[in-house]
């Protein structure tokens, strides 16, 4: 049997430059043709090994990025398989768009070390880096996995657990139907089976669409700026962004609305919305603006809490730290320009990272940067895994929506459960594949507490 | 003072289900066998249920016999009540059940281990277990007598160290009154076998006229019987029939103000209860807000009136249970035949053995059946026929069976022990089968009969017939695929009437069945020229066009996993000397001592990179090799 094809991003990634893609295995050459159109017009099949081509990737229509293309002859590549290498221009947006396109063309995401693993597998490297070779693939293993640690933590892993939650409460519902026939309580309703199979793929669908999976680590996350006001939330907020987008007065309360900011940190893209300073107003517009931001809170992946270090912190303030306990939260010190008032021992309850800056003298922000990283756990990360981490997320979406399309569609013709079963499923495990949980463990499990089943 | 007696190719310690299978497949396969049980009169002794089959019980029945295993046959012979249950539901989770007559089936398995070539039925409570100077293994039984073989069977069901608890009263025993195995368990420590405690339960015997049967609705079974084995066409008809009842608010109110009574509750019991199987007073505290439970009233064979009533197995004392038996509807005047009782019972971690049921470390002993750490007869008998064979396939020298999870519920079932480990007694369910469209049990002969004719359990006889079921299928397929149905007024009604599309033009046969709503039966009027197959043929034949989508993508994961089960690992390896390996996956596969890739990728803690780093060693290893 051949092995599948495989892509990954092969160069290191950073801020814009050149970036190349992996692609591997029987057909990859015809693969790339299919989206690449050569200058001269020639096919890559056409061409023989080590030969490149410049010409431009193709998204049916839209062109995405002028490359150059590099196809290898198996034995002689780095694999040992046929290979083509895409080298694009225009930076990670771009590679990242041209590798999902070689996904939805049929290759899949590699695994850690799967090019490395190849290569020895197919004799490409010598008997005496075998040792080496499992390093490697050792070490990538983990890397992956504290990526996966990471995004895990993501609003995707937990809107795809909600998913796996409804998927396998109803094959759990569906096993013991099947599986205890005599029991009258366990009678599967046909069409509340299919709301919940739509629910799920709707709730997959929606994934799909909003949030172009691995926020985290590619896209950037969700950071809100929150605290009393006048605290000085706007000014860290400009201070990160290096533009004045927030107004800053010193009337408290001058953040209405929700002001928006991209700012790279690291490897990392932050969202940062500067929020309304949190407290009781009776001013209607502006309590509009706290309930935003309360909305807001909700969302965030990662909270920037500020206090004013001239001052001892408010009731209202311990209660918010409190309330937002269990969220990725950093304590921020603001003001540490001034004469400083504030009893650092209230924070000891909460276990928080604490910093101390000053917004507008720009001190503490090294601090702050390295802080925000550690939290969230993207140091150790290399970004080029995280891409991978993401792009699988993706394709397990789109794979698990199209399993629950064929479930749905088995209900419709009238086939019986069994095959509707078998096609939720498959669901299931493509969506447990990221955790390398057991599904079928899951259901059993789900059945026997759930379920009053015997004999 | 000890004396030798005899000396076995193989020997089976326990004549219950597992035991049984075991010793006829050996003397069948031409080894000199011993079976030892420690009562005469519990030779395939049915201490719980009075059934066979179930759903995806049903499909092991069928394999078994596919297999040339005797459950299937038996159970035939002795059925009171036949149900292919889950009709409707769909061919993959179709599965056959039979109330059968328990004294008969203990009567007609005793006679056929008695009259088996080979075979020597023996009474005997086997006392020590050890491996002598000569390298072979050593049984001792209670009256001294030594007997040696070249390969052991354990079956010793719920025998054990076994200890029976029914409420504040404890006291060792096997099940029905028979003594437990009080000594064997020192014999197995010493071979270093890690063991641990399960338990399970039965309801209570009550006689038949003392409940009012007017106040339960009957169970019936089928019309048209379907036997289990496939060397059977015509078994006859139902003879019984079963009841169905709920529990009333006065069972819950006396069994929660008694529950302080339950061993359980007392802290007596320490062995872990099967999580599928609870007591009555289990039910009610765990499922608090369900205010009645259902029961069936199972008739225990045709010369007794006893009654086992399903759905209620207890531990509390007896003067509770007369009492919570009577607040069921029916069972106002109830008399207890046999109490309920929990029974607690050693069993074996059966990661330490491998598919072929071998203990890693101890080459010739083999495990089955509850010993193993499963529960219910026809996990026992699957379990009992594949050590049985592999014990006897050892003595032949022959290349072991190992039965995958992608042919049969067999393989998955030891797949699961031997791989996964259990955390309670383990129960067969169609969801442990990722590939239950493919194992179905119609099926069961395709799969499995070519491998029972390899090892040497099929006759002459029953190939023949097998090969002829295959070639009359095959021409009706290619009948079929090449009559072509004309729209006519007839045919249009009909497509109508059953709510498909009508045909504008000719048709083949084979593309009308693939329609969810049509079938054979409503083509029978079109499709005159028909031959006269048996209905099973035509069952299959409809499945397989039905749902050849989803066989399909089974079959290609299938392929794929088949892909790395043929990638072995060596048996001696250790994993903590293999570079880049995590420390979890190190502990789990040197416990579990995977015998291939496939198996080793589904160890729970072993990731995908792990598995790349143990095919790159093994890659390594063979090149090293061919240097």
């Amino acid at each position: 049997m051949r092995e599948e094809i495989i892509a990954a991003i092969s160069t290191a990634q950073g801020q814009g430059g050149i970036g190349a893609i992996r692609v591997s295995g029987f057909g990859s050459i015809d693969l790339v043709d299919r989206i690449f159109h050569s200058r001269s017009g020639v096919l890559l099949k056409e061409l023989s090994g080590y030969t490149a081509r410049m010409g431009k990737i193709y998204d049916e229509k839209e062109e995405l990025d002028e490359v150059v293309v590099l196809v290898y002859r198996n034995p002689h590549s780095y694999t040992g398989e046929d290979v083509v290498e895409i080298f694009c221009h225009g930076g990670l947006y771009v590679t990242k768009k041209i590798l999902r396109l070689v996904f939805e063309k049929g290759a899949r995401p590699a695994n850690p070390g799967e090019f490395t693993k190849r290569a020895f597998l197919n004799g490409k490297i010598d008997l005496i880096k075998a040792e080496s070779v499992m390093k490697i693939i050792s070490a990538t293993g983990k890397n992956a996995m504290r990526a996966a640690v990471a995004a895990n933590d993501g609003v995707v892993s937990k809107k795809i657990e909600q998913v796996k939650d409804i998927l396998v409460e109803t094959l759990a519902q569906l096993s013991v139907w099947a599986d205890y026939p005599d029991d009258d309580d366990f009678d599967v309703d046909y069409n509340s089976l299919k709301e919940k199979i739509t629910d799920a793929r709707e709730k997959l669908i929606f994934l799909i669409n909003n949030y172009d999976a691995g926020k985290i680590l590619i896209n950037g996350v969700n950071t809100v700026i929150a605290g009393a006001p006048n605290v000085g939330k706007s000014t860290l907020m400009n201070t990160l962004a290096g533009v004045e987008k927030s107004i800053v007065t010193e009337i408290p309360g001058t953040t209405r609305d929700i002001v928006e900011e991209t700012v790279s940190l690291g490897d990392v893209t932050l969202h940062i919305s500067d929020t309304a300073g949190i407290h009781a107003t009776e001013d209607p517009v502006e309590s509009i603006g706290v309930k935003r931001a309360k909305n807001r809170l909700k969302e965030a992946e990662l909270i920037l809490f500020v206090v004013d270090g001239s001052r001892n912190l408010t009731n209202d303030e311990i209660e918010m730290i409190n309330s937002l306990k269990e969220n990725n939260l950093l304590i921020i010190v603001n003001k540490s320009d001034l004469p400083q008032r504030l009893d650092y021992s209230c924070f000891d309850v909460f276990s928080k990272a604490v910093i101390k800056i000053s917004a507008k003298n720009v001190e503490g922000l090294d601090m702050l940067e390295q802080s925000i990283l550690e939290m969230l756990g993207t140091t150790q990360i290399d970004p080029a895994e995280g891409i991978l981490i993401s792009e699988r997320q993706f394709l397990t979406l789109k794979n698990a929506t199209k399993a629950l399309s064929e479930a749905i569609d088995a209900i419709n013709s009238g086939l019986t459960l069994d095959a509707v079963t078998v096609s939720i499923d498959s669901a299931l495990d493509e969506l447990c594949v990221l955790t390398g949980e057991k599904a079928s463990q899951k259901v059993v499990d789900e059945i026997f507490s759930k379920f009053c089943v015997g004999k | 003072m000890k004396f030798l007696v005899d000396k076995y190719d193989v020997a089976v310690i326990g004549a219950g289900h597992a035991g049984i299978e075991a010793a006829l497949a050996a003397a069948r396969l031409g080894c000199k066998t011993a079976i030892f049980t420690i009562n005469m009169d519990a030779v395939g002794n049915c201490p719980c249920n009075p059934s066979i089959g179930g759903t995806a019980k049903g499909h092991l029945v069928r394999e078994i016999d596919a297999l040339g295993g005797e459950m299937g046959k038996t159970a035939d012979e002795c059925f009171l009540q036949s149900r292919m249950l889950n009709k409707g539901k769909g061919p993959a989770v179709h599965s056959l059940r039979v109330q059968i007559d328990r004294e008969k089936y203990k009567n007609v398995m005793k006679y056929k281990l008695e009259k088996q070539k080979n075979l020597d039925l023996r009474q005997a409570e086997i006392v020590d277990l050890k491996r002598n100077e000569k390298n072979f293994w050593e049984l001792t039984t209670r009256l001294n007598a030594v007997y040696e073989a070249k390969t052991v069977v354990i079956a010793t069901g719920t025998y054990l160290s076994s200890r029976i608890f029914v409420g504040e009263v404890s006291y060792k025993s096997g099940p029905d009154g028979i003594f437990p195995a009080s000594f064997l368990r020192e014999a197995l420590k010493k071979l270093g076998l890690r063991l641990r405690r399960f338990k399970t339960g039965t309801p209570a015997r009550i006689l038949r006229s003392s409940i009012d049967f007017s106040k339960l609705e009957v169970q019936f079974g089928d019309e048209k019987i379907i036997p289990f084995s496939y060397e059977n066409k015509n078994i006859g008809e139902n003879k019984v029939c079963c009841y169905i009842g709920y529990t009333t608010a006065k069972t819950k109110e006396i069994i929660l103000k008694n529950i302080n009574r339950s061993p359980l509750f007392l802290g007596e019991i320490n062995g872990v209860g099967p999580r599928y199987c609870p007591s009555i007073e289990d039910k009610f505290i765990r499922f608090a807000d369900k205010e009645r439970h259902q029961f069936f009233v199972e008739p225990c064979g045709l010369n007794t009136d006893e009654m086992y009533i399903q759905g209620m197995s207890s531990s509390l004392p007896e003067d509770v249970q007369i009492r919570f038996y009577r607040t069921l509807p029916g069972f106002e005047e109830a008399l207890l035949m046999r109490p309920a009782y929990a029974i607690e019972y050693d069993c074996v971690d059966p990661i330490q053995m491998n598919s072929t049921l071998e203990f890693n470390a101890l080459p010739g002993l083999f495990g089955a059946g509850q010993f193993n750490g499963s529960s219910g007869y026809e996990e026992a008998a699957a379990q009992g026929l594949i050590a049985g064979v592999n014990a006897a396939l050892t003595v032949l020298n022959k290349p072991k069976l190992r039965l995958d999870r992608s042919i049969s519920y067999i393989g998955t079932l030891i797949d699961d022990l031997v791989t996964k480990g259990v955390t309670d007694p383990y129960r067969m369910l169609t969801s442990r089968s990722e590939y239950r469209l493919v194992l179905r049990q119609d099926n069961a002969d395709e799969r499995l009969t070519p491998i029972g004719k390899k090892i040497g359990l099929i006759s002459e006889k029953r190939w023949e017939d097998f090969l002829n079921k295959k070639f009359l299928k095959n021409q009706e397929l290619k009948r079929i695929k090449n009559l072509i149905i004309l729209p006519s007024k007839e045919v249009n009604d009909m497509l109508v009437s059953r709510e498909t599309s009508a045909i504008k033009s000719g048709t083949r046969m084979i593309d009308l069945l693939k329609r969810p709503q049509i079938n054979y039966e409503c083509l029978a009027e079109i499709d005159k020229k028909r031959p006269k197959l048996d209905d099973e043929i035509f069952e299959q034949i409809e499945i397989e066009i039905k749902y050849k989508g989803y066989i399909k993508k089974q079959l290609s994961q299938i392929l794929k996993m088949k892909k790395l089960e043929q990638k072995p690992l060596p048996k001696k390896i250790n994993f903590s000397k293999i570079i880049g390996l995590r420390l979890e996956a190190v502990e789990k596969l040197n416990l579990v001592r995977p015998e291939n890739i496939s198996q080793a990728s589904r160890i729970s803690g072993v990731s995908p990179a792990d598995i790349s780093i143990l095919l790159i060693w093994l890659s390594k290893n063979r090149r090293e090799s061919l240097k």
